[in-house]
């Protein structure tokens, strides 16, 4: 296959990029996008250019590292999956790939297409805990009962990876679905009850902080999201929220 | 408290509250238009009641008029404050690949429907307010459907209600059924709730573009 490639490419935070054209050729449909990206950077560094610089880790989508905002949608064309997954068969001999950076003024270019997500962590630190006492005489979780659903649902919300597909997907970068993915698999625990006044004012404080835009519930985040989190979180979230504000 | 003025999902339920406060409204408007199309009795008899009551006068419309106002004021203010939230866009984005033009575009059939509501304001709300207030013209309980029907005298002015209810439709049709998510609502009554919302969507600026078309024919 034969792609013409349009890169993010910039230098640092502070500098102005632009998207750069690169033609790459020998492009097979097993390869993995980023396995492609790697070819690139191969040809890059032979030639003594500076090679593209993206986010990967585990390349098997569970980490939550990869992003990039692939032909106008986070992660490419495909469901439910992350970049890292995603083959190359669903693109075309001839084709030109847009490719550029999660695009948020919460999410930094740091450079090319690598973006600073530590706003999510900084939503996180904010409430997205429960207090154990781990100092030998640990109550075994077991030994709670859950129903069934609640426990389902809760797993549902805690498979979110935070990659940040949501906010690149959202019109308004807003970054809901996450936030009410980490609150959700809480607030459907008994042992998120004790904190859960302040940890749903605490995480959508920090979420407005940041920077991020309003929820006007297009559902593109559900469904660009990769792990399939529902938009049922965040009317979860809005009710908890609501909730802790009138007590709070 | 304090914080809850200031955050995105207050802001949130405050354009669903004031969303399903106008949706309640605009049945009601629907509800006694219709009645025009066939009895003009019914129609003044009803128009009569509510350009006279001093509760719908002087306490319902007033509070109308600041949903009104409210619903489009923060509005504004959320789009501007949503696209900062990107300040640098992407040269490439498919937005329908994942959402609907109805929800991706609610600023617009919005802005279409504050442009209409002048044209409205223009055509019925002023000349009433001075009649009633400025002039302070004698009441006549009949003149309500005379006046109604030389209104849509024009086919340019049916026309353009026609295309506005479009746009009402449009606007309906996303915000209506989201503002049950934006209070949270979401059980095993959400299903039903959404089609009911996605009907009443359809249903009601159908039915004014029908009350506007008769009444246009009847002249």
């Amino acid at each position: 296959m034969n792609l013409t490639l349009k890169i993010w490419r910039q230098s640092d935070a502070n500098s102005k990029g632009k998207l750069v054209d690169y033609n790459i050729s020998g492009v097979e449909g097993d390869m993995s996008f980023l396995e492609m990206l790697d070819v690139l950077n191969e040809d890059l560094i032979n030639k003594g250019e500076e090679p593209v610089v993206f986010d990967h880790d585990c390349r098997e989508g569970i980490c939550g590292a990869c992003s990039l905002q692939i032909n106008g949608e986070p992660h490419g064309p495909d469901r439910l999956i992350t970049t890292c997954q995603l083959h190359m068969r669903k693109f075309n001999d001839g084709d030109t790939i847009y490719i550029e950076p999660f695009r948020a003024k919460a999410f930094p270019v740091v450079k090319d297409l690598m973006v600073d997500r530590s706003s999510f962590e900084r939503i996180q630190q904010a409430g997205g805990y429960i207090s154990v006492n781990t100092s030998g005489n640990t109550q075994d979780a077991n030994a709670i009962p859950i129903r069934k659903e609640d426990a389902d649902e809760a797993m549902d919300a805690a498979t979110c990876i935070g990659c940040g597909a949501c906010v690149a997907a959202c019109k308004n970068a807003s970054a809901m679905l996450f936030t009410s993915a980490k609150v959700s698999q809480f607030a459907l625990l008994p042992q998120g009850q004790v904190e859960a006044t302040e940890r749903v004012l605490a995480m959508v404080n920090q979420m407005d902080e940041e920077g991020f835009g309003n929820c006007t519930n297009t559902g593109a985040c559900e469904i660009e999201c990769p792990k399939g989190i529902s938009l049922e979180n965040i009317a979860r979230m809005n009710r908890e929220y609501l909730k802790a504000s009138m007590k709070g | 408290m304090g914080g809850l003025i200031k955050s995105s999902i207050a802001r949130k339920v405050a354009m669903a509250l004031s969303g399903l406060f106008l949706v309640f409204f605009l049945l009601q408007h629907f509800t006694i238009n219709f009645t025009s199309i066939f009895s003009a009795d019914i129609f003044n008899e009803l128009s009569h009641f509510m350009g006279t009551n001093p509760l719908v006068q002087f306490v319902l419309q007033p509070v109308l008029i600041f949903g009104v106002v409210f619903h489009f004021v923060m509005g504004f203010v959320l789009e501007i404050k949503n696209k900062n939230a990107r300040a640098i866009k992407y040269a490439k984005y498919n937005g329908g690949a994942n959402a609907s033009w109805m929800s991706r575009n609610m600023i617009y059939s919005g802005l279409v429907i504050l442009a209409f509501l002048g044209l409205h304001f223009y055509d019925f709300w002023v000349p009433e307010i001075v009649h009633k207030y400025v002039e302070f013209a004698p009441e006549d309980p009949t003149r309500y459907y005379p006046e109604l029907l030389h209104k849509f005298e024009s086919p340019i002015r049916t026309g353009l209600y026609a295309l506005s209810f479009v746009f009402l439709a449009l606007h309906l049709w996303h915000g209506f059924a989201s503002s049950f998510q934006s209070v949270g609502f979401n059980n095993k009554y959400s299903v039903a709730a959404t089609k009911f919302a996605k009907a009443f969507a359809i249903v009601i600026p159908v039915g004014f573009i029908i009350i506007a078309i008769v009444l246009h024919l009847n002249h």
